[in-house]
Parts: structure tokens; C-alpha cells; sequence
């Protein structure tokens, strides 16, 4: 055995400590009852009717947030690319950037813009347009899911669009293939592990948030997130909040299978 | 022309979109009327105030403290790791990475919990006295934060020539000299990028840090959190502002400074 793989056992004993047995604790929690004798009925807790919706909602607006950051996130990858900037890093930096400016503070900033007589409707009055009033609905919260996620599709996007050797694309140019029929046949494939890395990044936080749904939605929508919250920090049923996790891992796992299957080359998420 | 004038319209407003939330905190640390609906005209109070708060100064060093140390120890675990990795066979290579994958793909609040439930299971199940605080955020920290430091640093490590590392060692070198004279150099570019990745990611923190963190310590995201009800201090956005202000000038001048470096 090479001597530097030892080098990784301080890390593995960490990663295998703080990683891989607390996700059996939590199966060990989802599947016990509070005496600790066997149960499923923590899992089975998301057949209960409110928790259910609260679940079909978080997919729901899941779903729409990563259709519409991939929508945004692909023509700005491509700009980036054909600007041929020497030095990558930046464009990373320009994404990185706004995570100096606390989280929590910069959703709640999206209240101020998006309020009713917020920074937003002010404008549009005074340009004499029709107000938007999306503050407290699902709509806002998608606002803030597509905003603190954008850059979770963006980057890996473009780390794969960049890869790819131009003159495959003057190749295909050359042998006849219009800019369409280039971009369905070459650069689109080319760069389909981005694009999967891309939508597990921002579904599976997008579906698992509590706090963006709590800023945004004025605490009365109830997104999954927010019921496993509740179960741990105002019921104190660590059962079934566990129970729900493990729902949640479910999806967590088969996003993890997509990445595996289309991300091998890279060896690992195309993040950075 | 018109292509290009389309394209510079969609990256501004896909840019103003990404930055006019910080915009309005930066101005609403300006802002004389506390509510954050309305404009009571220019003032540097928060400014001045901010260093009078005990409380937000408290959660500032935590926040830094933590930050720094979990970054430090995630940076120094994850470089060594990543020389071990690099190191292995494939299978184990794409296991190893595999796990180093799961806390970035995982949702944070299932990362959150389950080290929650740990660290109290721990407890109760030795019978030791260990309370959630300082000490069960940091090891949280470090654990969701070495993969960012693993991730920049495995590219490097490949690019690097494994045979001048050999030649070190046939000159005489022992592996510790010869990793810090041959080895590291190659690949501090990558380790100082995973360093500021852990950094700016636990300082950016909440949901991981609110279930791990206990009653009695709190960082400035946590704080905002419960601030939120009763209203936030305009002192947390002139906070803000510094933090983000220092960290752009920073970042800017170690840009210009990398790419005149790389036109010489």
C-alpha cells in the first residue's frame, strides 16, 4: 500500500465520524418511536394530508426555480464563454461575492424590493406601469430560491462550456451544421454533465429551504423544510422530524445517482 | 453588433438582479428611519453605533473565530487527504470522493439535524458532559467545509508531475521536505482557494449553524434570525457593508495583482 494513502485517514475517520454515522442516526431516529421501540410511523407521517401538500409544494416550486435558473443560467454560461475571459477565477469571484452580505439579510433585502410599497412597485409607479404584488406568495419565494441558487447552475455550466475544444464546434460548422443544429449536436451533449450538476445544485436546496420560505412567504406557507424545522424546534418531535428527513433523503439520493451517472469524467461535481 | 449589444443587456440584467439585493442593504445602512419600507434620510449612526453593540461585536468574533478556525483545520485536513486520494487506486479514489460529495449534495438541513442528533445522541448515550456550542458548530463547520477544500485542491494535485516529486526523494529529500519544497508550492494556488471557499462558506452559514449551535452562542447569522421578528438593527446592515466593502477591495486588488502577474 503507497505510504501517502495514509495521509487520508485523519480525514476519513472525520468524513466516516461526522458524515456517514450521523445519517444512520437519523435512521435510527425515523424509525423508532420516543420509547425507541420500532415504528414506522415517523415516515409514514408524510401520508398526513398538510404534511403531504407542504411536500407537493416544495417540489412543486422546486422544480419551477430550477426551470428557471437553468432558463437564465445557460445564455449567460454561453456570453461568458464567447467573452473568452483569461482569467476564470473572476467569474467565479462575480458569483462568490455576494456570500460576504449574510444570507438571511440578503433575502431580506428581496422583502424591501418586493413589498407593496417597496423599492420595485415605487419604480414601476413612477414609470407610470402596473405594481406587481408578490410578496408573501409563492411566487416571491421562487424569486429568492432562483436568486440565492442562480449561481449553483451558472458555475458548473460554464466550467464544462469552456472545456469544450472550439474546433469540435468549427468542425461541425464546417461540415455544413448551422448554429442550431451546432448547438443540438455538439455543445448541448457536450455539456449535459454541467447541466445535471446544475439542477441537482439548486432542486435539492431550492426543495429542502426553510428559512427562504419563512422570509419570503410571510411564515404562512408551509414548505417541507418548514415542517421539519417545526418538528425539532417548536414540537420537539425529533421522531418524525427525522421520519420526514428520511422522505427527504429519498430525493436527495436520486439526485446523487443522476450526478454519479453523468458526472464520472469529472471526477466529482463541476462546481469549481 | 447587435448580437453583442444583447448580449451586454441580458449579463447587466441578470448582474442587477444578482447584486440589488446588496445594493438596498448597502443603502438601507445609510438609512435614518429604522424601518427598512422607508427612507429617513443619510446617516453614518450605525456606523457608529455598530462598535457599541455588545452583542453584534460578540457575534462578530464568533463568527470570525469560527470561520478562521474551521477553515484552517478543514484546509490542512482536506490537502492531506488529497494527496492520499490522489494517491490511490481508481475504486477507492471514486469512493473516497463519492464521500467527500455527500455533505455539498446533501440539503443542509439534513446535514444540520443529523449532526444535531449525533452529537446529543453522543451524550446521552456516554453519559458525558457535553453541551451544544462553540465546540459542536466548529466541528460542523470543518466537516461541511472540507469538500469545498478537497475540490480545489484534487485539480491541482493532477496537473502536477509526480516524477519531480520522486526526484526530490532520489536527491535525498525526506517526504516532509520534499512535500513542502516540491509538492506544495504546486499546488498552493488550489490551497489557498479552498481556504477562502471554507472561509466565505462558514461565514455565510445559517441553517447548519441553528441546529448545532445550542442556546448560549450565537454568529451574526443566527443573531439576524432571531432578529427578524422583532425587526432587524440597521446596525447589522452597516456590518454588512463593512464586511462586503473590505472583502471587494481585497479581491480587487489581489486581482489586478493575479492577472498583471499573468501578463508578465
Amino acid at each position: 500500500m503507497n505510504k501517502k494513502t495514509f495521509l487520508s485517514f485523519p480525514y476519513l475517520l472525520w468524513m466516516v465520524a461526522f458524515i456517514v454515522i450521523p445519517l444512520f442516526v437519523i435512521v435510527y431516529y425515523g424509525f423508532t418511536a420516543m420509547d425507541g421501540n420500532f415504528t414506522i410511523d415517523n415516515v409514514k407521517s408524510i401520508l398526513d394530508p398538510i404534511n403531504l401538500k407542504s411536500l407537493w409544494l416544495s417540489l412543486e416550486l422546486a422544480f419551477i426555480s430550477t426551470l428557471i435558473c437553468l432558463i437564465l443560467a445557460y445564455p449567460l454560461a454561453m456570453i461568458l464563454k464567447g467573452m473568452n475571459m483569461n482569467n476564470n477565477s473572476f467569474i467565479v469571484l462575480i458569483f462568490i461575492l455576494p456570500m460576504w452580505m449574510n444570507f438571511l439579510l440578503r433575502t431580506l433585502a428581496w422583502q424591501t424590493l418586493l413589498d407593496r410599497s417597496g423599492i420595485i412597485n415605487t419604480a414601476l409607479t413612477a414609470l407610470h406601469l402596473p405594481t406587481i404584488d408578490v410578496i408573501n406568495t409563492p411566487a416571491a419565494i421562487v424569486i429568492g430560491m432562483v436568486y440565492n441558487f442562480l449561481p449553483f447552475m451558472v458555475l458548473p455550466i460554464y466550467n464544462v462550456l469552456i472545456k469544450i475544444d472550439n474546433n469540435t464546434i468549427n468542425a461541425a460548422r464546417d461540415l455544413g451544421a448551422n448554429n442550431i443544429q451546432t448547438f443540438i449536436k455538439i455543445i448541448f451533449p457536450l455539456s449535459f454533465p454541467g447541466v445535471v450538476s446544475g439542477i441537482t445544485m439548486v432542486f435539492v436546496p431550492a426543495m429542502t429551504t426553510f428559512v427562504i420560505s419563512d422570509l419570503l412567504g410571510g411564515s404562512k406557507i408551509l414548505l417541507i423544510g418548514n415542517v421539519i424545522e417545526q418538528e425539532f424546534t417548536v414540537s420537539n418531535n425529533w421522531n418524525v422530524g427525522s421520519g420526514l428527513s428520511l422522505v427527504l433523503m429519498i430525493f436527495i439520493l436520486f439526485s446523487m445517482a443522476l450526478i454519479a451517472k453523468y458526472d464520472k469524467a469529472s471526477e466529482g461535481t463541476n462546481l469549481w | 453588433m447587435v448580437k453583442k449589444i444583447s448580449q451586454r443587456i441580458y449579463i447587466f440584467l441578470l448582474f442587477l438582479f444578482l447584486y440589488a439585493p446588496i445594493l438596498t442593504l448597502i443603502v438601507l445602512s445609510f438609512n435614518a428611519s429604522k424601518s427598512r419600507a422607508r427612507w429617513g434620510g443619510f446617516t453614518l449612526e450605525w456606523y457608529t453605533e455598530l462598535f457599541n453593540d455588545e452583542q453584534i461585536m460578540t457575534a462578530l468574533t464568533t463568527t470570525l473565530i469560527i470561520a478562521f478556525l474551521s477553515a484552517l483545520i478543514a484546509t490542512a485536513l482536506g490537502t492531506f487527504a488529497s494527496i492520499g486520494i490522489n494517491s490511490m487506486k481508481r475504486r477507492w479514489k471514486s469512493l473516497f470522493l463519492n464521500i467527500t460529495n455527500i455533505p455539498m449534495l446533501n440539503a443542509d438541513i439534513v446535514t444540520g439535524i443529523s449532526l444535531m442528533l449525533l452529537f446529543i445522541g453522543f451524550r446521552e448515550l456516554f453519559k458525558i458532559d457535553f453541551e451544544l456550542g462553540f465546540t459542536s458548530v466548529l466541528i460542523s463547520h470543518i466537516t461541511f467545509n472540507i469538500p469545498y477544500v478537497v475540490l480545489s485542491v484534487m485539480p491541482k494535485l493532477s496537473q502536477t508531475d509526480k516524477s519531480t516529486y520522486e526526484a526530490a526523494l532520489d536527491l535525498g529529500a525526506t517526504p516532509a521536505f520534499a512535500f513542502f519544497k516540491v509538492i506544495l508550492p504546486d499546488i498552493f494556488p488550489g490551497v489557498i482557494t479552498g481556504f477562502l471557499l471554507a472561509f466565505t462558506m462558514s461565514l455565510d452559514d445559517f441553517v447548519i449553524t441553528h441546529f448545532t449551535k445550542g442556546p448560549g452562542i450565537d454568529t451574526l447569522s443566527t443573531k439576524i434570525y432571531t432578529e427578524v421578528r422583532k425587526g432587524i438593527k440597521p446596525e447589522m446592515y452597516a456590518l454588512s457593508t463593512l464586511l462586503f466593502v473590505t472583502v471587494l477591495v481585497l479581491l480587487l486588488i489581489i486581482n489586478s495583482k493575479s492577472s498583471k502577474h499573468q501578463r508578465a
